[in-house]
């Protein structure tokens, strides 16, 4: 048998990962709306994936550049995001 | 590290991430998600830190410190009025982070395990190319809606003649030339994208005016999260495949619930135009009608002698940072046995959700807030509706004028209410430059100022 391409693998991954997102975010109270745009804001900065292996496995010092830049970029996503969210959080569970 | 074992982290962390948004289906399991979350990125990245082609930490670890500090002292500093140019201002990095990642993707493939210089696949280059496609969409287009957001250009819509045909021709070629750079590999073409697209955000968002930004902030959400999928796709990493789709339809669907919110679709939107001054002079000619006007003392007696009261917040309450003088407003009438509620539309606020975090913030308890299906047919029984800020999303035209342009949008019946008290700082109509009937109502009164300061005065008057 040939192999599959991995396109095609990544697309069933996608088109199923969407159909999860899809039922998922329905689920999320509205009052929750604006947590869930910096939660989802923070984690799509996952993208520093891609940075780290630029940064550090390139041999070129653009590519390393343009790799140091997108980690930078990701982790404030990262660290604001995360932290603006538990901000919120706390305000919503805050003990009267 | 194998790349078997590496694949399996980033599953579990791909595991976390949907955890993290399915906890925020209450405020309760909310936190708990959070940490799942932060679960899931410390994973990844340290999945990513252990894999063997990865041989030098130094640009790595001062970039996670320098952006980790700048992002958390952000975070920390930020105001919560000021959410949503905050979140504006991270989706722009997104995106640019997308294009920065697919630029070294596309100088030194062999760093990412997806081939060599000048042999990448055709494949790989096409989704590289519509990665950075949407990534630099998503940077000029949030810095725009960053500026409208912060006031540091006018939240009108800007229009000139031929933008759409423009929009549109610069949309064809940059499909064209992402097929062509997939044939070639060529860097002129892949900066033609970049260049492209940069200019195709900007455009995009420049014609969209201030009251429909809680879609605009939606849909860029989302195209962050297309953009981190196409990434995903040219490394073949499906962790970033899956969190892109995850980020993807959450925008998504934030942008329909916001679209549907104010009735309109998503064309018409991105089509841009609407509201801001000029409609609103357009209309402003209109004959004067008699209005009654009250006085913060007259607002505060009628709310004492109530037995409920409906408060219903809007940007202008955020604008004026308004939220803890309407809380303590709010807390000296429930003392006095008045029963308060909150009720929030869809689309209060320049975000979705914006009106609750304010409130949250003030310290309004949860139970109180409540959305449009959950109280509207409570304000037939309501003595008072507290109008603070908000305008458009009251105005009983949207079920009764056909001709309105906000005809069919879904409104809060304030107007069932026996009195509705409505601050406001001028008779100026709202953003969608459309008169309220509301406002010469014979049980409607006017308290003019600021919505603040309006507060302060109530309570004032309530402590005589």
């Amino acid at each position: 048998m040939e192999l599959i391409s991995p396109f095609i693998l990544g697309l069933t991954v996608f088109v199923l990962a969407v159909f999860v997102g899809y039922y998922v975010v329905w689920k999320v109270t509205p009052a929750l709306h604006s947590p869930l745009m910096s939660v989802t804001n923070a984690i799509s900065s996952v993208i520093i994936v891609g940075a780290v292996l630029a940064a550090g496995s390139a041999q070129d010092f653009i590519t390393q550049l343009f790799g140091f830049a997108a980690v930078v970029m990701a982790s404030i996503n990262i660290f604001g995001g995360f932290v603006v969210t538990r901000r919120m959080l706390e305000m919503f569970n805050k003990k009267k | 590290m194998t790349a078997n074992f590496s694949a399996l982290a980033y599953l579990i962390s791909s595991v976390c991430f949907i955890l993290a948004l399915q906890g925020l289906s209450s405020a309760k399991t909310s936190q708990r998600g959070l940490t799942f979350g932060v679960v899931g990125m410390a994973l990844a990245i340290g999945t990513t830190l252990a894999a063997p082609i990865v041989t030098s930490y130094g640009w790595i670890l001062s970039g996670l410190i320098v952006g980790g500090v700048i992002g958390t002292i952000i975070a920390k500093k930020i105001q919560m009025t000021a959410l949503p140019q905050l979140v504006a201002a991270f989706h722009s990095l997104v995106g640019l982070a997308a294009v920065c990642v697919a630029a070294a993707a596309l100088f030194e493939p062999n760093a990412f395990n997806i081939g060599q210089v000048g042999s990448i696949a055709a494949g790989s280059l096409f989704e590289m190319g519509l990665g950075v496609a949407i990534g630099a969409i998503t940077f000029t287009g949030s810095l725009v809606a960053f500026a409208k957001l912060q006031g540091l250009v006018s939240g009108n819509p800007l229009i000139f003649k031929g933008q759409h045909p423009l929009n549109a021709l610069l949309g064809i070629a940059l499909v064209f030339i992402v097929f062509l750079f997939a044939f070639s590999e060529s860097y002129t073409f892949f900066w033609a994208i970049t260049g492209i697209a940069l200019l195709l955000g900007f455009l995009l968002i420049l014609p969209i005016g201030g009251a429909d930004m809680p879609v605009v902030i939606s849909m860029l959400n989302s195209y962050s999260g297309w953009a981190a999928a196409g990434i995903g796709f040219t490394l073949g990493n499906s962790l970033l495949i899956i969190t892109g789709a995850l980020v993807g339809a959450s925008g998504a669907i934030l942008s329909y619930i916001m679209c549907k919110g104010m009735n309109r679709s998503i064309i018409n939107i991105i089509l841009g135009g609407f509201g801001g001054e000029q409609s609103a002079t357009a209309q402003g000619s209109a004959e004067q009608r008699p209005y009654k006007a009250g006085s913060a003392e007259d607002a505060g007696f009628i709310m004492k002698n109530a037995q409920s009261v409906i408060i219903v917040p809007g940007y202008g309450m955020a604008v004026a940072q308004a939220q803890h003088a309407l809380r303590e407003m709010g807390d000296i009438l429930k003392q006095e046995g008045v029963q308060v509620r909150y009720a929030i539309h869809p689309v209060a606020g320049r975000m979705p959700g914006h009106m609750n975090v304010l409130l949250a913030e003030a310290n309004v308890p949860y139970e109180d807030v409540l959305e449009l299906d959950e109280i509207n047919r409570d304000f037939g029984v309501a003595d008072v509706a507290f109008v603070i800020g908000a305008n458009d999303v009251t105005n009983p035209a949207a079920k009764t004028d056909p001709k309105s342009p906000i005809f069919g949008m879904p409104i809060l019946d304030v107007e069932k209410a026996k009195t509705v008290l409505f601050v406001k700082r001028s008779m100026s109509p709202g953003y969608a430059g459309v008169d309220n009937d509301l406002f010469y109502k014979d049980n409607t009164l006017m308290l003019f100022g600021d919505a603040k300061k309006m507060c302060e005065e109530i309570i004032k008057s309530l402590g005589d």
